[in-house]
């Protein structure tokens, strides 16, 4: 990947809603060249999505959230890979990853309640072929996700005038 | 009644420019402030780690009054590397209270009374007070936009007399945002030996040039270390500015005269801030300063964004190539600098500081700091655009 698709990288990731307009000034390059450079980020996949990061606390919409952990025996052809598959065509999983340590796969998981969240563990997760154990742990208060801090903002400390 | 028992000295230095703006600025709601002189990071978290283990480890004492070893040794070391400045940490480094207390002592340890001493102009608002209360007379030399607000020799020598001492300047410059060509630099240099002048160069803002451009340092020019002394610290490049860590670093001759002001005035900065300093110049060693590189590049971005806005409101305004200001010309719309932001600020609710308040050179300008988050530079814009578009109606 080239410097260029790096900086227009940084400055979506900042703010993905930034005007073509501005990020070409600020990167001093001309926007049609811009327009193409993020065009072919989404072409080639490396951009997938652009989403707000929402605080739902902040809403009247109630679910609940659970970070899963799952312990699988690999397959012999195809890894985890096939398992992940498997896990994440339910809509109750909002992210998947593999990981090292004592567990493999890490879930993200959310449903309306608490009931059909647990429901999802027993009844769809756990008796997916191949997941020997899972570890449910409650998200009960968010702080920071995707680089953004859920608290009030601090204010600028800075005076409104300085030398 | 109390007057009668003040310095007239003191009295009659004139009060900041600035002031008035900031006594303004805060009666105002939803108030946007372009006038602000420091970066809006935090201090990096390594740094402001590093601080607290310092305290919690107990080091709470008196320090040697130069600033701790190890600090001077990580400054000698940034410098050379950077900046290819040789200084022996012993003896010619004194650790001071930000950059302002090295301005401070570097004058008073050399102007005797009535020495005069070169200035630009516009420049960093403390000089002329601190040449005053040296006892010495501050002579402004003006920089002009037409040549990128440079220092030039020949407009020096015009001011030289034989009570001329010292040329103090400062680039990237404060409010310019301009910076110093290597020949302009030679020229002066060359100068300075002819008059047998020093130079004092305030580099504070020395890591932020951008677009491939570089300010190099005054003392590393061929055979100016001995009539130099470099002021630096650590406020714009690291962020530190609540810290107040700053250093001078002069020939020893020198050095060791300010450091009898220091001693007997500050004693030692502040040992929590000097452990953090310790931490910025270390961590940025081990990590090719990956925080001042990630901070220099998001200014550089809102620099053009801001160049951009200015010149689009038809504003003339030569492009900034340092610090973290852009300095417009708002000679076009017939306001003097001072009643511009005024009224910009009371009927806008924008804060910019007027050019006058950086000598009479800044008259006709406006300094705008990009240190400022983005969205709010753009409100900012589209507030200044309607000003300037309704003073076009008056
Ligand atoms: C040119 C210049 N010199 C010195 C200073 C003071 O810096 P410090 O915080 O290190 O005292 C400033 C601060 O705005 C400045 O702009």
């Amino acid at each position: 990947m080239n410097n260029l698709s790096h900086k227009v990288l940084d400055i979506l990731k900042a703010d993905c809603r930034t005007p073509l307009e501005d990020i070409s000034v600020m990167l001093g390059e001309d926007s049609v060249k811009i327009a193409a450079e993020i065009d072919k980020l989404q072409k080639d996949g490396v951009i997938l999505k652009y989403m707000p990061v929402i605080n739902w606390d902040k809403t009247d919409r109630q679910f609940v959230e659970a970070i899963i952990e799952v312990k699988v025996t690999p397959q012999k052809e195809e890894g985890f890979d096939t398992i992940a598959k498997n896990i994440y065509q339910y809509e109750e999983v909002r992210s998947v990853f593999l990981v090292s340590g004592m567990y493999d796969l890490l879930i993200l998981a959310e449903a309306p309640t608490l009931k059909e969240l647990a429901l999802f563990v027993s009844e769809k997760l756990s008796v997916i072929d191949f997941v020997t154990a899972t570890s449910t742990s409650f998200i009960l208060k968010r702080y920071k996700q995707d680089g953004v801090i859920f608290e009030i903002p601090t204010r600028d400390r800075r005076l409104l005038v300085s030398p | 009644m109390s007057e009668r028992f003040v310095n007239p000295t003191i009295s009659n230095l004139p009060q900041s420019g600035i002031r008035k703006f900031f006594n303004i600025a805060q009666e105002i709601p939803n108030v946007i402030s372009l006038g602000i002189g420091e970066p809006d990071f935090v201090t990096p978290y390594p740094i402001r780690r590093h601080a607290i283990d310092s305290l919690l480890n107990g080091e709470t004492q008196y320090t040697e009054n130069a600033g701790l070893i190890r600090l001077r040794e990580e400054i000698v070391y940034y410098l050379k590397t950077r900046f290819s400045l040789e200084y022996n940490p012993k003896t010619e480094i004194v650790v001071t209270v930000g950059a302002s207390e090295a301005i401070d002592i570097v004058l008073r340890a050399t102007l005797s009374l009535g020495d005069e001493v070169i200035l630009q102009d516009p420049g960093y608002v403390s000089y002329a007070p601190c040449i005053i209360m040296a006892g010495a007379i501050p002579v402004p030399v003006k920089t002009r936009s037409e040549n990128e607000f440079q220092l030039t020799a020949a407009d020096i020598e015009e001011k030289i007399t034989d009570k001329t001492r010292a040329i103090l300047l400062s680039y990237p410059n404060n409010p310019t945002g301009s910076i110093l060509s290597l020949e302009c630099m030679q020229d002066i240099a060359n100068l300075a030996v002819k008059h047998d002048l020093f130079i004092i160069s305030d580099e504070i803002y020395n890591e932020l040039v951008y677009d491939g451009n570089t300010q190099p340092s005054f003392a590393s020019l061929n055979g100016m270390r001995d009539r130099c002394v470099t002021i630096n610290g650590f406020s714009k490049a690291f962020a530190m500015t609540g810290q107040r860590v700053g250093y001078l670093c002069a020939p020893e001759g020198i050095a060791k005269q300010a450091l009898k002001i220091h001693q007997y005035t500050v004693l030692c900065v502040c040992r929590t801030s000097q452990a953090a300093a310790i931490a910025a110049l270390k961590t940025g060693k081990e990590t090719d300063y990956k925080d001042v590189i990630m901070m220099r590049e998001s200014y550089d971005r809102r620099r053009r964004l801001m160049h951009s806005a200015l010149v689009n409101m038809g504003l003339s305004c030569v492009e900034p190539k340092g610090a973290f200001y852009a300095f417009p010309s708002i000679a076009s719309t017939g306001l003097s600098s001072d009643e511009f932001c005024e009224r910009l600020l009371k009927e806008e609710a924008v804060v910019c500081v007027p050019g006058s308040a950086f000598g009479e050179g800044g008259e006709g300008h406006i300094r705008c700091c990009y240190a400022t988050d983005i969205d709010k530079m753009k409100e900012a814009f589209l507030r200044m655009n309607r000003f300037i578009q309704r003073l076009k109606e008056e």
